[in-house]
């Protein structure tokens, strides 16, 4: 049912680099970017894949609690929120603090084929990762030609 | 004579390596902090588990690689993509008053903690100021 690791980085690398050329060629700028989109770095960081069956986020969020999160879904608008507290060790001294720490909200608009009704979530080595399926008769289907 | 050779060695299998492997490795953030009996240091690595971490600790660096497992249906196509890489990596030059044979280090949902202590004659003393 899964594939390998391999395929995850050949797949979104192609993605990005798809995405840079695109940016190259037309300009930065010249191509608006969507209504909800993002900066670069904005945490979580998340990746969005699609199958035939369903669709797949995944948020890059470490050390979250998972009965903190926030999971809605309105149509094809998913919001995941939560907040990720990294304590502060008052006594000692920092040389870098580079980690994400305080409230995240982000929103991701999902194709308009998803059914809100069959979300399924689940957290696992500070992955949160949603697969939503798509409405039944959203799905391809073999048509017979009589 | 003989160190040339070991050196060239070296590159090409460098260069081999970086073939194989996906072309990009991620810098997992990071949170260093000192208290008075060593270093304390954090890193997020969403998706790396304990079977998929390599700490490596000797006298001058300390080297952090991990390779996060992520399930993914058969068949995806990606439609949006902040990470493009499985493969974190991060070193740090370490120093002479931390022993790095004792160095600690725990995981916990994709969160890396290393400890390692300061030994014990370099530990600070509070030095008393005395009036007059």
């Amino acid at each position: 049912m899964f594939g390998s690791l391999t395929n995850f980085d050949s797949l979104f690398e192609e993605f990005r680099r798809m995405e840079q050329q695109m940016d190259e060629l037309f300009g930065r700028g010249t191509q608006p970017p969507a209504i909800r989109s993002v900066a670069r770095g904005t945490f979580p960081p998340i990746n969005v894949g699609a199958a035939a069956d369903g669709i797949d986020v995944y948020l890059f969020a470490a050390g979250l609690d998972p009965k903190s999160i926030e999971l809605n879904i309105q149509r094809n608008l998913l919001t995941v929120s939560g907040e990720r507290e990294v304590p502060v060790n008052e006594s000692a001294t920092y040389y870098r603090q580079e980690r994400f720490s305080g409230p995240f909200r982000r929103v991701i608009a999902l194709p308009e084929d998803v059914d809100p009704d069959r979300v399924e979530a689940k957290y696992r080595d500070g992955i949160l990762q949603i697969t939503a399926r798509r409405r039944e008769s959203a799905k391809p289907r073999q048509i017979t030609v009589e | 004579m003989a160190d040339k050779q070991e050196v060239a060695k070296r590159d090409s299998t460098e260069v081999e390596r970086t073939d194989r492997a996906p072309s990009s490795v991620m810098l997992p953030p990071a949170d260093v902090f000192e208290d008075a009996e060593g270093i304390t240091l954090q890193l997020d690595m969403p998706g790396v588990g304990k079977d998929r971490l390599n700490l490596q600790a000797n006298k001058n660096t300390l080297l952090i690689e991990g390779n996060a497992r992520i399930e993914m249906p058969q068949g995806m196509e990606a439609l949006y993509a902040d990470v493009r890489s499985t493969l974190y990596r991060r070193s740090f030059v370490l120093s002479d008053e931390l022993e790095t044979d004792k160095t600690e280090a725990s995981l916990k949902d994709g969160v890396l903690t290393v400890r390692i202590p300061k030994r014990a004659e370099v530990r600070p003393r509070r030095i008393e100021v005395r009036a007059g």
